[in-house]
């Protein structure tokens, strides 16, 4: 049959492929309820989220590939992997939404990564690369924009005032189109590389402060007049209760901030003229978008591995930090 | 009365009243509490009972510094119920354990010893003898939440007296526990108050509890909240499973459940007094 060469093509692993079906794992894994105790904790918890990740990944790629099986545009090989085959494959129907420029072959995608630009360097090599320029942006951004959130929120919490004045125009700054703001900040401001992080935190702080409002007061009301019979002072509390108590709702904020700053950093890199980060990589293949459809997926590949890998980050921060609190119930608080 | 008028006092009131002012517009000022005078001795242990509503948690945490008076003076110590709780002049206990789910058992023993800033090494140390002396030695590495209910009672108790405070409230301690639980935690709370010789202001709506632990029973009613009696409890001093059994038990817990009674206006009949009281203590 001619479709056998394809599965021959995609036959060996893609070392991508699997490092999003580990990092999706981790993801689901951290929205499923935590467990007592690192003990309990064990392998058994963990081997069916990354099955499951892993078999959604796969029917997106069957979806995906199956498609375009059904109603893609037709191929043509003369040679796989230097052995010569002779594949002409027309697909029974001719469906636009599965075409190469919407849908590449997956193949076209993975090739994307081992081509070499004009200077002979890989473009995985290039990617990667990127993605780390992209994720010091967004590693600042991150930290800015959550100690920002933070700091915000313990104002928030200790000047009532504050909060009726306040809160709307924090909520004002989340509905302006961060596309709009961007050019605004890192043109504005010329502040090149730190005008990209100011863009991440520009979308993390405002998770973080609703979490860690909410957060600081979740505790018992006994809680308080406890540290209140104590004699403790504001920032005892701060320390003792408000900022323990406010832990877990942090990181879910930490979980929302973790992928928007990455977004953010990227959305920074567009108008600033850097090219070192992932938005140069995306604006590049852009513009060969109708002719080489496989860098553009490539891209955004890595963007989105990126932003699981910041994502995961923060899950096994929390896992650390949190690890001493009572294991919540599915759904609850993550 | 069996109060020794030689002691000196640790919680005087007199005149207290509470009006609860609500925000909603057009409703009336609630009276919490009216009229309360009372004098608490040096190593007593007063319960405060009543219908609830009588403001007897209210009376406590008035006591506590915890909710402000509208009307008459405190002293807690010979000071201000302020001034004593700045200087953590006393030990709270309430109905839930209020444990910090993020610290250890021995970190929430720590706790107040760690806001009032002594040294870390004398922290661990008075915190595993106060954890000693609830019977959870071998837990101070837990975290509360992995304790039983009861087990997470005698941690906040342990907390309550890590820094040595003249005096205990307890706003119902073991309302929460089972009655088996409950009974434990009576004997146990007796054992601390003899070694500790702490004042303790107890807050239940168990009449037998009342009487149980108790040198005096403060008997209080709603509508305004008030004090209707103050009912001695001459039990030996040294109290026990049989102390139970005891008839005098059995005439004060009838004695206390009529002071109730009156306190709400339909005064009981006595002569049956006895078959009830047999019947709660089953």
């Amino acid at each position: 049959m001619t479709t056998e060469p394809v599965h021959e093509e995609l036959g060996g692993p893609d070392p991508a492929l699997a490092e999003a079906e580990l990092e999706l794992a981790a993801d689901l894994d951290a929205i499923a309820p935590r467990r007592q105790g690192r003990a309990a904790g064990g392998s058994r918890v963990r081997v069916r989220p990354i099955l499951g990740s892993i078999a959604i990944v796969i029917a997106i790629l069957v979806v995906w590939e199956g498609g375009k099986w059904l109603g893609g545009d037709p191929w043509r090989f003369k040679s796989i992997l230097g052995f010569p085959v002779a594949i002409d494959y027309h697909p029974p129907f001719a469906w636009k939404f599965f075409s190469d420029l919407n849908f590449p072959h997956l193949w076209v995608i993975l090739e994307a990564f081992v081509r070499r630009d004009s200077n002979g360097v890989p473009v995985t090599v290039l990617l990667v690369e990127a993605a780390f320029f992209t994720f010091r942006g967004a590693l600042a951004g991150f930290i800015l924009g959550a100690s920002l959130g933070l700091g915000l929120a313990i104002a928030l919490v200790h000047i009532r005032l504050l909060e009726r004045s306040l809160v709307p125009l924090l909520v004002a700054s989340q509905t302006v189109p961060i596309v709009a703001v961007a050019p605004v900040i890192v043109v504005g401001l010329k502040a090149g590389w730190f005008g990209i992080a100011l863009v991440a935190a520009y979308l993390t702080f405002f998770p973080v402060t609703i979490a860690a409002v909410r957060g600081m007061r979740s505790a018992d009301q006994r809680a308080f007049e406890l540290m209140r019979s104590y004699a403790a002072s504001d920032r005892e509390i701060l320390l003792h209760l408000r900022l323990p108590a406010a832990a877990p709702y942090l990181f879910t904020a930490f979980k929302i901030a973790a992928t928007a700053s990455v977004v953010g950093a990227i959305v920074g890199e567009l108008p600033s003229g850097i090219r070192d980060g992932l938005a140069g990589q995306l604006l590049n293949a852009m513009q060969y978008y109708s002719i080489q459809p496989g860098a553009l997926w490539a891209a955004i590949v890595v963007a989105s591995l990126l932003g699981i890998g910041c994502f995961a980050l923060v899950v096994l921060a929390e896992r650390r930090v949190l690890r001493n609190y009572r294991p919540t119930e599915p759904g609850a608080a993550t | 009365m069996t109060e020794p008028a030689a002691l000196a006092p640790v919680v005087e009131l007199s005149g207290v009243s509470k009006t609860f002012r609500s925000t909603t517009v057009g409703s009336t000022p609630v009276q919490a509490l009216t009229g309360i005078d009372l004098t608490i001795r040096q190593g007593e242990f007063v319960s405060l009972i009543g219908p609830s509503g009588c403001g007897k948690s209210t009376l406590l945490r008035i006591v506590g510094d915890l909710t402000p008076v509208s009307g008459g003076t405190i002293l807690v110590n010979g000071k201000s119920a302020e001034r004593a709780r700045r200087d953590r002049d006393y030990g709270m206990v309430f109905q839930a354990p209020v444990l910090f789910d993020w610290r250890s058992v021995q970190g929430n023993v720590e706790l107040p010893l760690e806001i009032t800033g002594r040294p870390a090494g004398e922290r661990a140390a008075r915190a595993k003898a106060m954890l000693d002396l609830v019977e959870l030695g071998e837990f101070t590495g837990h975290q509360p939440w992995q304790l039983s209910g009861g087990m997470q009672q005698r941690v906040a108790i342990a907390r309550a007296l890590a820094l040595d405070p003249a005096l205990l409230l307890m706003d119902e301690p073991f309302g929460a526990l089972d009655e088996m639980t409950r009974e434990r935690m009576n004997l146990e709370l007796l054992r601390i108050w003899e070694r500790t010789d702490t004042t303790v202001i107890f807050v239940t709506h168990s009449i037998p509890e009342a009487v149980f632990l108790s040198t005096r029973v403060v008997v209080m009613s709603a509508r305004p909240g008030r004090i209707t009696e103050i009912i001695g409890i001459d039990l030996p001093r040294r109290r026990d499973v049989e102390t139970r059994e005891l008839e005098r038990y059995f005439e004060l817990v009838t004695r206390v459940r009529e002071a109730l009674r009156r306190g709400e206006g339909n005064a009981p009949v006595g002569g049956q007094a006895r078959v009830r009281a047999e019947g709660l203590s089953a």
